[in-house]
């Protein structure tokens, strides 16, 4: 089982992909921890590391960057919120 | 359905009166029509010296990205705030989506209430908390190219006046 994960606004950009599905590293248990992954691909991933108030939302849930997550799990990266 | 994230402008007029049609225990409705506005960019960075023309910096339009899914579920949760919060009979929140330009609607909120208090509060309540919780992005196309709209900290600030145990502004 694999992870879906959602990257939005400048973050989509800048990583010129929207989504991707991952198999979740047995290292990897929390959105810090995947946030941690995805960023030591090096570039342009290190981006996920940079990002000033990186948001970060599990199946639709604004959570923190300690927040569990498992297989079969919606995960997604966005910058802050800009609507309104 | 009391929330809708659409790319169609709205009829406000028509939506106000929707609250209110057909019952006569509505004494207030509030609302709030946000507009995309000329001379944002403009505005904040000759506000930092920045002599740039204004025109190489107006906005000249702005596409709205959103959550497909999640920002159903964060309106959602935060008008049942509102209800929770307030004595309001009926909202309505419009959020539109996709290219605007300068001087269309993006976001609509309504509240009907027996009186203009709740009505007033829970408006604004509502448009605070959806500025920091929604998933919606703007990315302003100017002369000089597009940029993503930051987050300002006076946004946070406004949400913030009504977490529990603050002072709101009109409770």
């Amino acid at each position: 089982m694999n992870v879906n994960i959602l990257f939005f606004a400048s973050l989509r950009e800048a990583l010129g992909v929207s989504s991707e599905s991952l198999a979740l590293p047995a290292n990897v248990v929390s959105t810090g921890d995947l946030r941690d992954h995805l960023a030591a691909r090096g570039e342009p991933w290190s981006v996920l590391a940079a990002t000033k108030n990186l948001r970060v939302a599990v199946n639709q849930q604004m959570v923190g960057l300690d927040a569990a997550i498992k297989a079969g799990d919606e995960v997604a990266f966005f910058p802050p919120v800009t609507g309104g | 359905m009391s929330v809708s994230v659409q790319e169609a402008d709205f009829d406000v007029g028509a939506e106000i009166a929707a609250l209110s049609a057909g019952r006569e225990d509505v004494g207030a409705v509030a609302s709030f029509v946000g507009l995309v506005r000329a001379d944002k960019a403009a505005m904040e960075k000759l506000g930092d010296g920045d002599t740039a023309p204004n025109d190489a910096t107006a906005v000249q339009a702005m596409t709205l990205e959103h959550y497909p899914g999640m920002t159903e579920k964060a309106l959602d949760a935060i008008v049942a705030q509102a209800h929770g919060r307030w004595d309001v009979f009926g909202v309505r929140v419009i959020h539109r989506v996709g290219r605007l330009l300068p001087g269309d609607r993006i976001v609509f909120v309504a509240v009907a209430s027996a009186h203009r208090g709740d009505a007033f509060a829970a408006c604004e309540f509502i448009m605070d908390y959806l500025k920091t919780q929604a998933p919606f992005w703007k990315k302003e196309e100017t002369p000089a190219g597009g940029n993503w709209v930051d987050a300002r900290e006076s946004d946070n600030e406004a949400a913030e006046r009504w977490a529990p145990g603050q002072k709101s502004v009109r409770s």
